[in-house]
């Protein structure tokens, strides 16, 4: 049996709905925080704080609504993968736009 | 390796007559097929954009064609090509026909996802039919903005919808594959015993599924400028082109990669085969896989260096893409190590797969110029690029599908071919197509630009010579359709396993039964179990 028919044996245990629900609830109120910290005056820190809400938004949505918390470890790795090459993406063109004289 | 014969059940070509019989099968190897005749019907659409081409370039006159006739030839060969044919080439026909077969397995993991696969191509390949008949689209198959966005008056919608369209369908064929490999290997088919070529199916599958999107999303960012009016691309509009060209070459550089990957694991197959040898190096030749796989995501930067992007960014595209290289010449260096002190057998398959090796390699080589910062500089938009891409996706992938064909053509059909016809098409084919690219590299290096039909007359002999090896070329690729035709009915029987080769494939009969073998196969050894100068069975 490979790994992949182990994670089927045990099928993990849907959550209940209220957690999304609650779910939703904390991703709004993290996009008003998102809101609200643009207009402190932080400076360059602005970017910083709601590029940091935003990646914990995603890491919620990961965990919750696509089941990573309780997945196989298989199933993390392959959502690990594509977030990796969704970074490299982003990193490699940033090299570009953040270096060009 | 237990033999696994399934003597006496119907094949799966007689399991039903009906055209509805193949338009709802479930079976991979029918489903194989129908991505085969669909393939080449659009090999067939773009090759006559390139005998187009080729004939408007035999003098440096534009008096064939237009101008605007000439950027909608070479568009839609582009775009047919790559998407139409090339992808989708091996993996959906022999990786479709035979990974399951090799792992044991009775079908793909998701067999309805894999027929609704082809629907998805065919209904893709209709929307560039409609754009054909519309009046083509000028763009080249690179779709390059603010050109593609704001000022093309040709038909770009339609075939970006399309090439939209036929995405899915590759990420769909690289998903079951993947779940497939992890699921459904015979018991004791352990994930160092898998073939090279499932390996190479693998590592393919992985960039479908990971590159493919990002094109949607590109292709969709350009509808949305174009119908619109959202500046994403055009600076007009407060956009980017550049991060247009970051986005595409994000996929279609790995594109390069499904096409090559997969011929990478043909080659290896039959490689193996005919020296009679066990693979040399087989877990370098996996890793190196998964190498060009990973590291190919990294690289896109170096069809960029002269547009714009910052030069520090251009240095380290430049180093990366140096980085491929050493899975590449690698697998250059094992194949050839396979060959040493190997019975060597020069048939069809093995001629074609002696042609990938050198074609491959001086593609492979000559993009290592174009790696270089600087040399790129000089030989960038010229016919030394086009003839470079040649070598990899033409002299590379063409030639392992064409082994591929017949290699695997007695497994498919269960009739052998002339053999001495077959040989004469791989060298006519070699011979046509380095009279046709080779030339290309010369010209591009004295500064022929590429994309034009006008051209100053002291290129016109390095021309000349490009249409006659295309002629040639398509002499080539003429045969082995008239061949294989021909055995389809005359042909001797094949029997199980003509050429004595190794891997679950070859035995059960040909053509294989509906559920490949009679009985779930054992694998008790590792792949490629050959003794050279030992029999073989042939």
């Amino acid at each position: 049996m490979n790994e992949l028919q182990q994670a089927d044996a045990v099928p993990a245990k849907a959550p209940p709905t209220g957690r999304y629900w609650l779910m939703w609830l904390v991703l709004l109120a993290l996009q008003l925080v998102n809101l609200g910290s643009s207009y402190l005056p932080l400076g360059a820190f602005n970017v910083v704080v709601n590029v940091g809400i935003s990646i914990v938004k995603a890491l919620l949505v990961m965990a919750v609504f696509m089941h990573l918390s309780s997945a196989s470890p298989v199933m993390r790795l392959a959502a690990g993968v594509g977030f990796f090459f969704l970074a490299v993406l982003i990193g490699l063109s940033l090299g570009d736009y953040m270096t060009r004289p | 390796m237990t033999t696994i014969a399934a003597e006496g059940a119907p094949s799966y070509i007689s399991a039903g007559y009906t055209l509805r019989s193949w338009l709802t099968t479930r079976d991979h190897k029918r489903i194989a097929l129908l991505y085969g005749v669909s393939i080449l019907f659009f090999f067939l659409v773009a090759a006559a954009a390139a005998a187009m081409i080729r004939l408007e370039l035999l003098t440096p006159a534009g008096d064939l064609v237009d101008d605007d006739t000439y950027n909608k030839l070479f568009t839609v060969h582009g775009v047919v090509m790559v998407w139409f044919f090339l992808i989708p080439s091996i993996p959906s026909t022999f990786g479709n026909f035979l990974i399951p077969l090799m792992i044991g397995a009775k079908d793909v993991a998701f067999p309805r996802l894999n027929l609704a696969s082809w629907y998805i191509y065919t209904l893709g390949g209709l929307f560039v039919v409609v754009t054909l008949i519309a009046g083509g689209v000028d763009t080249g198959w690179t779709f390059y903005t603010p050109y593609t966005t704001m000022f093309s008056n040709s038909h770009v919608i339609l075939a970006v919808t399309g090439v939209f369209i036929v995405g899915f369908s590759s990420i769909f064929t690289g998903l079951n594959f993947i779940v497939t490999v992890h699921q459904m290997r015979a018991p004791g088919m352990t994930w160092f015993r898998l073939p090279l070529f499932v390996w190479a199916h693998y590592a393919t599958s992985l960039v479908m599924v990971l590159a493919t999107p990002v094109l949607a999303m590109t292709l969709a960012l350009i509808a949305i400028e174009r119908l619109l009016g959202v500046g994403i691309f055009d600076p007009a509009l407060g956009g980017d082109p550049l991060l247009f060209q970051h986005l595409f070459w994000f996929y279609s550089h790995p594109a390069v990669y499904i096409m090559i990957l997969p011929a990478m694991g043909v080659v290896s197959e039959v490689i193996t085969c005919f020296s009679r040898k066990p693979v040399f190096g087989y877990q370098f030749m996996v890793y190196s896989l998964l190498a060009i796989a990973a590291v190919g995501f990294m690289v896109w930067g170096h069809h960029m260096f002269v547009s714009g992007q910052s030069m520090y960014a251009g240095m380290v595209f430049s180093l990366l893409s140096f980085l491929v290289a050493i899975p590449s010449a690698i697998k250059v260096f094992n194949w050839t190590a396979t060959l040493y002190k190997g019975s060597v057998r020069f048939d069809a398959p093995m001629l074609y797969a002696l042609g990938f090796i050198g074609l491959f390699m001086m593609g492979g080589i000559t993009g290592i110029w174009l790696a270089a910062l600087a040399a790129d500089v000089h030989l960038t938009d010229t016919y030394f690029v086009v003839a470079h891409f040649h070598y990899i996706m033409v002299g590379g992938a063409v030639m392992a599908f064409f082994s591929a064909l017949h290699f695997w053509w007695p497994k498919v059909t269960g009739r052998l071919y002339p053999d001495g016809w077959a040989r004469a098409g791989a060298i006519v084919m070699f011979v046509g197509f380095n009279l046709t690219f080779f030339p290309q590299y010369i010209a591009g290096y004295l500064g022929m630009p590429r994309r034009y039909h006008v051209y100053p007359p002291e290129f016109q002999v390095l021309n000349v010579l490009s249409s006659g090896g295309a002629v040639v070329l398509g002499v080539g690729y003429l045969l082995p359709l008239l061949y294989l035709w021909w055995s389809l009915r005359r042909g001797r029987l094949a029997g199980a396993n003509p050429w004595g080769a190794t891997g679950l494939e070859w035995q059960t009969p040909s053509p294989p039964p509906t559920y490949n073998f009679a009985s779930a196969p054992r694998v008790e050894g590792p792949p490629y179990a050959y003794q050279a100068g030992g029999t073989d069975g042939r």
